[in-house]
Formats: C-alpha cells, sequence, structure tokens
C-alpha cells in the first residue's frame, strides 16, 4: 500500500488522447538530450554503416546510405527518464531495407555506435516496418547532440534501444546486454510494461 | 566502456523523511530513513514516485546527494511548471513518507581510492550528484585531487555554499557566476567556455577523468571542450538534463 502524499495532486492535466502516453511517462514539448559521454562528430566521408554477423554482411558509405529507398515517418517517443516526445518526424532507412542486404538467422543485434555505445535488441522488433536508421528530424539534418549523422529509431522501445551516432548491427545468436543494460536497465524495454529496470 | 554488472529487482520502499534543509531559495536536500536501503555508490540516483489521495501516481528521478554510508538524502529543485519538485521542495515535511527505489545508473559514478585527479563540471544543480563524490572522496581518504568548476547564475543560486567555501584537502572549488556577481567578485563572471575550461582542467599527461554534470548546453559544451583538450572521450562521464517541464 502505497503512502499518500497529502496536498499532492496531479498539475498537469493530460490533454493526448488515451493510449498514447504510457504508463509513468509525462509529455514534453521540448527534445531533451541524455548521453553517458562527450558528442561525437564522425565526418560523413569517414561514416559507414554496417551490418555483420550473419551468414553475408553489407556496409554502405554516407553516399550509398542516401541513395537508398528513405521512408518518413511521424511516431511518438518514449524515454525511459519519463519524458514521452509525440508527432515527432523522421526520415530514414528502414531496417527492413538494410537486413534484406543480408543472409542471416541470428534473432539478436547488438547495435554498435561511435563513442562506443551499445544497445541490444530483438531482430523481430527491428523487422516488419517497426524501425529506422535515421537521418533526418523535423525536416532537418539530425542534430549531433540528437544522435546525428544519423541514429536507430525504434520507437515502440524505450528510446535508450534507439540508439546515437548508430554506425551498424552485429547480429547474434544469444541476447547480450548493451551500454545500459549491463547497468541495470531492462533488457528488452517496453513502454506499455514500464520494462525500465532489470526485474521490472 | 564495459561495466559492472547491477542485476537483480528494485522494488519500491517507503522512506520517512527525517529532515528537509533549504540550500537556496529553490533548492532542498531532503534527508531519509530507509530500512532496507542496500547502499549506493556515489553520483547514482533514484526514483521517487508520490500518490495523491486520489490514487494517481507520478514518478521523478534525482540524483542522490549524500555519500555512502550517510543518511540517504536528495537535493531538489524546484521546477515551477513541475509537479513533483513543487512538492517535494514545498509541501514535503519530516516523517512524511515517500516511495523510493534504487540506486540507479552504474556509469556515472566514482569509487575510492581513485589515482586520476577528478576534474568536476557542474551546472547549477548538476553539483548535486559531484557533492556525493566529494564527500565520498573525503570520507573514505582518497588522496586523488580534486577540482570543481561550477557554473550558477548567481551566489545565491550556489547549492552548499557553506560546505564548498570549506573544501577537504586537495579539493579546489572555482566558481563561475554568469548572471550576477556580488561586488568584488574575483571569480569567473561568464558562462564556461574553452579557455575556463582550459585553465580549470587538469593536463591531460595527468590521465584525470571528469564528471559533467547539468542542462544540455553547459554539459554539451564542456565536455566537447575537455575533448578538444586532448581528453578521452571515455574520461568524460556525463548526466544531462533539460528543462523537461515535468520535474
Amino acid at each position: 500500500m502505497s503512502p499518500i502524499s497529502r496536498g499532492f495532486h496531479r498539475r498537469h492535466q493530460a490533454d493526448e488522447p488515451a493510449g498514447r502516453v504510457p504508463p509513468g511517462q509525462y509529455v514534453t514539448k521540448d527534445f531533451p538530450v541524455l548521453s553517458a559521454g562527450p558528442t561525437p562528430h564522425t565526418r560523413l566521408e569517414n561514416w559507414t554503416f554496417s551490418i555483420d554477423g550473419g551468414q553475408t554482411a553489407a556496409s554502405w558509405t554516407w553516399t550509398e546510405f542516401q541513395a537508398l529507398p528513405a521512408e518518413k515517418v511521424t511516431v511518438d517517443i518514449h524515454c525511459v527518464t519519463r519524458w514521452s516526445k509525440l508527432d515527432t518526424a523522421w526520415t530514414g532507412v528502414s531496417l527492413d531495407t538494410l537486413l534484406a542486404a543480408v543472409s542471416y538467422d541470428a534473432p539478436y543485434v547488438l547495435a554498435f555506435c561511435d563513442g562506443g555505445y551499445t544497445t541490444n535488441l530483438p531482430v523481430a522488433d527491428l523487422t516488419g516496418g517497426q524501425a529506422w536508421v535515421a537521418y533526418s528530424y523535423d525536416g532537418g539534418p539530425l542534430p549531433a547532440e540528437h544522435g546525428g549523422p544519423a541514429r536507430l529509431l525504434v520507437p515502440h522501445l524505450y528510446f535508450w534501444k534507439s540508439a546515437k551516432w548508430v554506425r551498424g548491427l552485429r547480429l547474434r545468436d544469444v541476447d547480450e546486454p548493451g551500454f545500459w543494460e549491463m547497468y541495470g536497465y531492462h533488457m528488452y524495454g517496453d513502454p506499455w510494461r514500464e520494462q525500465r529496470y532489470a526485474g521490472d | 566502456m564495459a561495466g559492472t554488472a547491477v542485476r537483480g529487482r528494485l522494488t519500491w520502499q517507503t522512506a520517512t523523511v527525517s529532515s528537509v534543509a533549504d540550500e537556496t531559495a529553490r533548492v532542498r536536500t531532503i534527508t531519509l530513513s530507509v530500512p532496507d536501503w542496500a547502499g549506493h555508490r556515489a553520483g547514482q540516483h533514484l526514483d521517487v514516485r508520490l500518490t495523491a489521495d486520489d490514487g494517481y501516481v507520478a514518478e521523478r528521478s534525482y540524483s542522490i546527494a549524500s555519500a555512502p554510508g550517510e543518511p540517504l538524502a536528495i537535493t531538489v529543485e524546484r521546477l515551477d511548471d513541475g509537479e513533483v519538485s513543487p512538492y517535494l521542495t514545498e509541501d514535503l515535511r519530516p516523517d512524511d513518507e515517500i516511495e523510493i527505489r534504487g540506486p540507479i545508473g552504474g556509469y556515472f559514478v566514482w569509487d575510492p581510492p581513485g589515482q586520476a585527479p577528478l576534474l568536476l563540471l557542474a551546472g547549477g544543480s548538476g553539483v548535486v550528484p559531484l557533492r556525493a563524490i566529494l564527500r565520498h572522496r573525503s570520507r573514505t581518504g582518497s588522496s586523488v585531487p580534486a577540482r570543481l568548476l561550477y557554473s550558477a547564475r548567481s551566489l545565491g543560486e550556489v547549492i552548499y555554499q557553506a560546505e564548498l567555501a570549506q573544501p577537504a584537502d586537495g579539493v579546489e572549488v572555482i566558481y563561475t557566476l554568469t548572471r550576477e556577481q556580488p561586488p568584488g567578485w574575483s571569480g569567473y563572471a561568464r558562462r564556461v567556455d574553452q579557455p575556463m575550461v582550459a585553465e580549470v582542467a587538469w593536463p591531460v599527461a595527468r590521465a584525470p577523468v571528469a564528471y559533467a554534470c547539468g542542462p544540455t548546453n553547459f554539459v554539451e559544451a564542456v565536455a566537447a571542450d575537455l575533448v578538444a583538450l586532448g581528453y578521452q572521450p571515455v574520461k568524460v562521464k556525463t548526466e544531462r538534463f533539460g528543462a523537461t517541464g515535468g520535474g
């Protein structure tokens, strides 16, 4: 039984349609920045996106990546630190397109990034029109502090899974923890089930 | 960036407020009595959950202000358009009960004895986890040299002012007051910039480790400045918060 805090009350009236905001989240109009270290700045001529660990591998330069079919998506995003942002507009390449370029049967990936960040995801959460590598936000280039030049966009999971500065995916047979997952955050991170920390 | 795995379920615990103390006009330290607190590392945070009498629940994260082994404390800044922080800073009284769970976060932490000189960079209430690190350093008898660069709008907004005025041996506290300075102020009086960071930072040759916490603009600036000075990015740990309107 939770203790009642007398005098405490809701201050922010929810004006979002029911079902838009997961439990324990509040809506912000800002776009907060959370990272564990300095923002890396990789020159586009040195940037590649690669997928390895399967039976075949693939890699794209920035120019090649820009030539891939792009999708514009508008999605809600949910950060484990409890802010949610609705109707964010992105342009990127679907993971369906990228994973179709390799042959694999591994059920998991570890996304790797400039700066050393990693995060683990099931392949099933990256396919079927659920995930992108996004390089444009709100009509412009993705700012570096928000993960530019390109970041993962997996909006149905907590946003730490949408790895900033992503440089590739490593296909894996077993689900091994990435950076925040090593520090006690949830292996899967479903905001609708409030999977914030290990054991939630 | 390998770390120590933290495993095990974090459960909500009832904490009793043992004392509250105003740090500034907008900032309060709340000391909590938690019978089953498992302990924490300097730099970690915890989650607070408040329940209203109509069943409404709100949760927020706050940095832990106390050193490991001290009575557990958080320091909270009131955000005027916030929901939880106004309650915590204005309404909460000793003997009140709230729910907490933690500790959370295993990267932005410092453990003694340490060898690397410590460079701590605080923007506003970002000083809170850095204060926990300084207290832990002092309580454990660590002799690593430490410098704190603390950016605040004015002297009146400096948190832990009395404590920081008497730093432990080997600790230097350097202020920059960005909006308003008292008469005769001899410290910095501008937003942090590359020359300031270069003056304050330990030379790279001493293999320092840096912890920066504050608003996004502050952390982005100082982290980039340190990398430009030659600090290895993995030796620059950051914790950022923006004015999200939610606190």
